[in-house]
Parts: C-alpha cells; structure tokens; sequence
C-alpha cells in the first residue's frame, strides 16, 4: 500500500510539473516532448487505477501518433516563435487570475461532494472482478455489445479527420510533370517516330 | 497513506488548470493552445478513469476511450488547419485569424 502511495505521488508530482513546463517552456520542441512526458505519467496514474488497456492506448495514441504530429508541425513550420512569445508576460495576471478562481473552484467541489447512495444502482456495466477477467478483455465485452454503435461511430469520426486532414492539406503543384499512364498506354509509333527519305549522298 | 478518489480529482483538477493557463498565457501561438486543450482532455480523461474504478463502471473507461478518439481527430484536423494557414499566410499569430476572409 506504502509502495502504491509513493507511486502515485511520483507520477502525479511529474505529469503537473510536465504539464506546467507545456506551457511555460521557451522553445515549443521542448513543450511537445514535456506534453510527452505528462501522457506517460497520466499513463502510469491510469496503470494505477487499473485501467491497463486505456493506459497502454494512451501512450500508442497520444505518445505515437498526436505527439508526433505535434513535434512534425513544429519542426516543418519555419516560425519565428520569439514573436509569438510577445504579451506573454501581459497576459499572465489575468489568465493567472482566471487559472486561480477556477482552481479554487474545483478544490471547492473537490472538498466537498459524496457519492450517492444509489449510484451503486445505476451502474450501467459494472466491472467484472479483476482476477477473472483482465481489463482490456472487460473492456472489450461491453465495447463490442453494449456500446458497439459508440464504437462504430468512433471510427467514422477518425475516419473524417483523416479524410478532412489530407483534403485540406493536399496540394496541387502547377508545373511538376508526372507520370501519366494512360497516355503512355495510348502512345502510337506514328507519335513518336517520323521516317525522312534520304537521298543518298546529299546529306541532311 | 490511502490513496483515493480524490487525489485523482486534484491531480486532474491542477492539470485542467494547466490548460486554462496554457490557453491566456500563449495566447499567440497556436501550437501551444492546441496542446493546451490536450492536457484539458487528458484531465477529464483522468476524471472519467478515478470514477470508473470508483464505482465499479466499466461505462466511464469507455467513455474516456471515445474521448481519446474525438481527442486524436481534433489534434489531426487542427493542425492540418495550422498548415494550411501557415502556407497562405507565413504566420501562425492568433490575432491575425479574423483577417481571413473568403
């Protein structure tokens, strides 16, 4: 139990300090790779709390695929980010003072709330006992029955992104010659070659 | 010492903080704000995880999957969208947005 305290301090302790140095380092290449850092402590917190299945997702997805197209934007954008950094001092008493209020709040809630007594009714699928069945298999039980339409519209909601990502950045550059099968298929002799009777010894 | 509910809830609670902050602190470089908003969603994500164990309810873990997902689309989408921006006007200052026109 001991173990398990010092664990979650430490995780929690890295992914708020990570998740500070996001905003508040110099050079955004430094961010993404603390916003890194803060997913694989979050995923640890989530190994924590026994959630296996989602933690090892968070690091495939987040880790593998959003970070890294972070980090590629950034390095492939030629930004002048010192002009970006202009007014972050300005802005900082006041989203200092909102950050506060709204901390405050939370802590408020926090502090302050109990779970009903008839939560325990209204549990929709409760979580099979752990040394039956492990987490990603639980998951995958009512994933694929209870909530297969969420499911399936997960995937369609990828599926635009993806589409919506590549049209919007997909470019036609005028100018660049390719290769166009069809007209090479549809390319006679005549085309190409032309036969000159030559006389002979007059020459060209 | 026991670990529960609510130190999960503070640890998220300071997390979605982070992102708020994130969000008025770098208010001209897009980068950072959509960075922002994915440690907001990684906060509720934490959230939704501790009540999910909390109570037994397998419901919150899904959930947080669906985030995840809408999260990974959003991150794709808006970047593509900072490229695109980027191509047509060598910047990517927030202030200059509502310039664009057409």
């Amino acid at each position: 139990m001991i173990l398990h305290g010092i664990a979650f301090y430490v995780f929690a302790s890295v992914a708020i300090a990570a998740g500070f140095m996001v905003i508040s380092a110099r050079n955004p290449v430094h961010s993404v790779l603390f916003l890194i850092l803060a997913f694989f402590n979050s995923a640890a917190l989530f190994v924590l709390l026994g959630a296996e299945f989602l933690a090892m997702i968070l690091i495939i997805v987040y880790v593998g695929a959003v970070a890294v197209l972070f980090l590629f934007v950034v390095m492939m954008l030629d930004i002048d980010f010192v002009e970006l950094r202009e007014g972050f001092l300005q802005y900082l008493p006041l989203g200092g003072l909102v950050g506060l209020i709204l901390l405050a709040e939370l802590f408020l809630v926090v502090g302050s709330w109990v779970v009903s007594p008839e939560a325990t009714d209204v549990i929709a699928s409760a979580t099979p006992p752990m040394s039956d069945v492990t987490n990603a298999e639980a998951l995958g039980r009512v994933l694929y029955t209870q909530y297969v339409y969420f499911f399936q519209s997960a995937g369609i909601v990828l599926l635009i992104a993806m589409i919506g990502a590549i049209v919007l950045t997909l470019r036609k550059k005028s100018g660049v010659k390719r290769q166009v099968i069809a007209d090479q298929v549809a390319r006679k002799r005549e085309d190409a070659v032309e036969l000159k009777n030559i006389e002979p010894g007059q020459g060209i | 010492m026991e670990i529960g509910l609510e130190h999960y809830l503070i640890v998220a609670a300071i997390l979605f903080t982070l992102g708020i902050f994130g969000i008025f602190l770098n208010r001209k470089n897009v980068i950072i704000i959509l960075m922002s908003i994915e440690l907001m969603l990684l906060a509720v994500n934490i959230n939704l995880v501790a009540f999910s164990t909390h109570l037994g309810d397998l419901t919150g873990q899904v959930f947080a999957l669906l985030v995840l997902t809408v999260a990974a689309a959003e991150a794709a989408i808006g970047l593509a969208i900072l490229v695109v921006y980027f191509r047509n006007r060598n910047t990517i200052a927030v202030e200059d947005i509502n310039l664009m026109k057409g």
